[in-house]
């Protein structure tokens, strides 16, 4: 470590030291505001008093939120979305990197990763999109949600680049010993690729959890919303008969509190995995920049 | 090895190429990719089936076998609509702005943040600058949609320190700017990952020498920092150029409104308004068709750009 000893190195030094920890500030805010402001009664939200310390607090939006039965709804949605869209794209990237991965050709082989590869690249757009959906009879159901996303391109080449760089003797060796293509990728491949695998389960289950825009176009009705897509009639579309139905209750509440307490509740998750997400989201994303 | 030996491996060489066995052991190869190719077909393949609506006057009741075709008609309206050149002039211009700004923050960031010599202080920091990233728009944008109004925390800041209040998202001059600002502060953190990536393969002792020849800090960092990562800012500025016709989708509409119409409306956010919601289906599909071509052109020259400058292969 080379050690800077001028007057000009140790002012740049102090510099960078608040800047970057006001630039830190800066990313934490937003969420600290939110969350005072969803402890907040209507009094002071509305006077506009909130910074960052709750003022008369209050659960009450949190009891308003989590007795309305449309949120709950939507969060169960929501809750299946994330685990059976996970469950099939995740089938999905294994079976379809091991036979890509092998250094063998197979016929079909190149076709494949051409069509897949245009796949990625050129996409019909949201019009012909909704009436493939329609076509296929998926609108309204959950299956519009999920299937959809099964095919994921690029985790599939990630995925394939980290089998890639696993040890060739040891399948060989299987091979030698008889071991079919299913067993070497459920019995070799698998368990040595839990590190890649957690993060892009990862990866995808937070893709699903975030998504909102899908179910506005395909779901007719808003029963069938997933949770951030029914915040959207609240916090975007500010429509708030089917929270704020007890007209009693609303008197005591702000809209902006409530959206607040909505938007750290979906929140919630993603803050709860964080760690977990940090640790493999980085290496996810050096493990998608290695080449193939 | 024996003379029979030799005989025998050439012989099983020669089954594995005749093929039957190779074949059969190939089935579940095949069984494998099932599942992907049966995904791909109805959901990436099938809709584009549905992009011939754009040469047709597309009726719902009709389908697609038997709504008229107009050929070009659809194309010629909408570069017909004074509207057309408006959203795409919209969507290069907040794109373009949204790359460069978030490409120099990345950057800037990972610089230094790469000089910080306290270890805890440097992980803090990082984990705090993309923890945005994991927001969705709706989320994030809720958000915005708070602290930007005009009685939102932003404003009372500027308030403060006596500056007049500003309608961040509610005045046309200011949407574009205020939509590369937010989706910087989003993905700064996370694009400069990337960049922190390539400073650790960057060889300290490079560093120590030129220390050693009397090169001071700036120095160092604009003769030998800068350059190591200098081809990773060319790649990403590369990749970047098949997303010129996107510049957001989910971002504007969540935060747009009718007032912003003029220099905030997109080429997705149209194709969703007027062609979905507004029932123009194919005037949307043919607007969208246009946005997939050159888009796809775009990426498919940056890639092929990318592999002949920068070794990048994506497979």
């Amino acid at each position: 470590m080379i050690q800077e000893r001028t007057v000009g190195s140790r002012l740049f030094d102090a510099f960078n030291y608040v800047f970057l920890g006001a630039l830190g500030f800066l990313c934490v805010f937003p969420l600290i505001h939110i969350l005072a402001v969803s402890f907040s009664d209507r009094a002071a939200t509305t006077a506009n008093l909130v910074t960052f310390w709750p003022i008369n607090f209050t659960t009450l939006n949190y009891q308003e939120i989590l007795r309305n039965g449309q949120f709950l709804r939507s969060l169960m949605i929501s809750v299946v979305r994330v685990v059976g869209g996970t469950t099939i794209t995740m089938l999905v990237v294994i079976l379809t990197a091991y036979p890509l991965s092998l250094s063998a050709d197979f016929r079909g082989k190149q076709f494949f990763k051409w069509a897949l590869l245009f796949a990625m690249l050129f996409q019909g757009g949201l019009i012909p999109w909704y009436l493939a959906l329609r076509s296929l009879h998926l609108l309204n159901t959950i299956w519009a949600l999920i299937l959809p996303g099964m095919v994921q391109v690029f985790y599939i080449i990630v995925m394939v680049s980290f089998f890639r760089r696993l040890p060739t003797e040891l399948a060989e060796a299987a091979t030698v010993d008889g071991a079919s293509h299913w067993s070497i990728l459920f019995r070799i491949y698998l368990p040595l690729s839990l590190p890649a695998l957690a993060t892009l389960t990862l990866f995808t289950a937070v893709d699903h959890w975030n998504a909102w825009f899908d179910a506005l176009v395909v779901m007719k009705t808003p029963r069938n919303y997933p949770l951030q897509t029914y915040l959207q009639t609240t916090i975007v579309a500010n429509d708030f008969s089917r929270l704020l139905a007890n007209a009693k209750v609303s008197a005591q509440l702000s809209p902006r509190s409530l959206r607040a307490a909505q938007i750290v509740l979906a929140t919630l998750p993603i803050l709860a995995l964080y760690p977990f997400l940090q640790r493999y989201f980085v290496a996810g994303l050096t493990l998608g920049s290695v080449k193939g | 090895m024996s003379a029979v030996d030799t005989k025998q491996i050439a012989a099983h060489r020669e089954v594995r190429r005749t093929g039957s066995w190779r074949t059969r052991r190939n089935v579940p190869l095949y069984l494998m990719l099932l599942p992907a190719t049966i995904g791909m077909l109805l959901f990436n393949y099938y809709p584009m089936y549905g992009l011939l609506i754009a040469f047709q006057d597309y009726d719902p009741l009709l389908g697609i076998r038997r709504s008229p075709w107009v050929g070009l008609d659809n194309f010629r309206r909408m570069f017909a609509q004074p509207d057309t050149w408006e959203i795409f002039r919209n969507t290069l211009g907040i794109a373009v702005g949204k790359i460069v700004v978030g490409q120099v923050a990345a950057v800037l960031f990972a610089l230094l943040i790469n000089e910080i010599r306290t270890n805890w202080y440097k992980r803090t920091i990082q984990s705090l600058s993309y923890v945005l990233h994991f927001l969705s728009w709706l989320i994030f944008g809720g958000i915005l949609l708070d602290i930007l109004a005009l009685d939102g925390i932003v404003n009372r800041a500027l308030a403060i320190v006596g500056l007049p209040r500003l309608f961040f998202l509610g005045s046309p001059s200011m949407f574009p700017a205020t939509m590369v600002v937010a989706d910087t502060w989003k993905e700064f953190g996370w694009g400069a990952i990337i960049y922190l990536a390539a400073l650790t393969s960057i060889d300290p002792a490079l560093h120590e020498a030129a220390a050693v020849d009397g090169a001071g800090r700036w120095q160092r960092m604009r003769s030998i920092t800068l350059p190591g990562i200098t081809p990773t800012i060319v790649l990403m500025a590369t990749l970047s150029l098949g997303w010129v016709l996107s510049a957001g989708f989910e971002q504007i509409l969540v935060l747009y409104n009718p007032a912003v119409y003029r220099t905030g409306d997109i080429i997705d956010t149209y194709v969703y308004r007027a062609g979905l919601l507004g029932f123009q289906f194919s005037l949307g599909a043919a607007v969208g068709l246009l946005k997939s071509v050159v888009g796809f052109v775009l990426v498919a020259l940056s890639f092929w750009m990318a592999r002949r400058f920068a070794n990048y292969q994506i497979f």
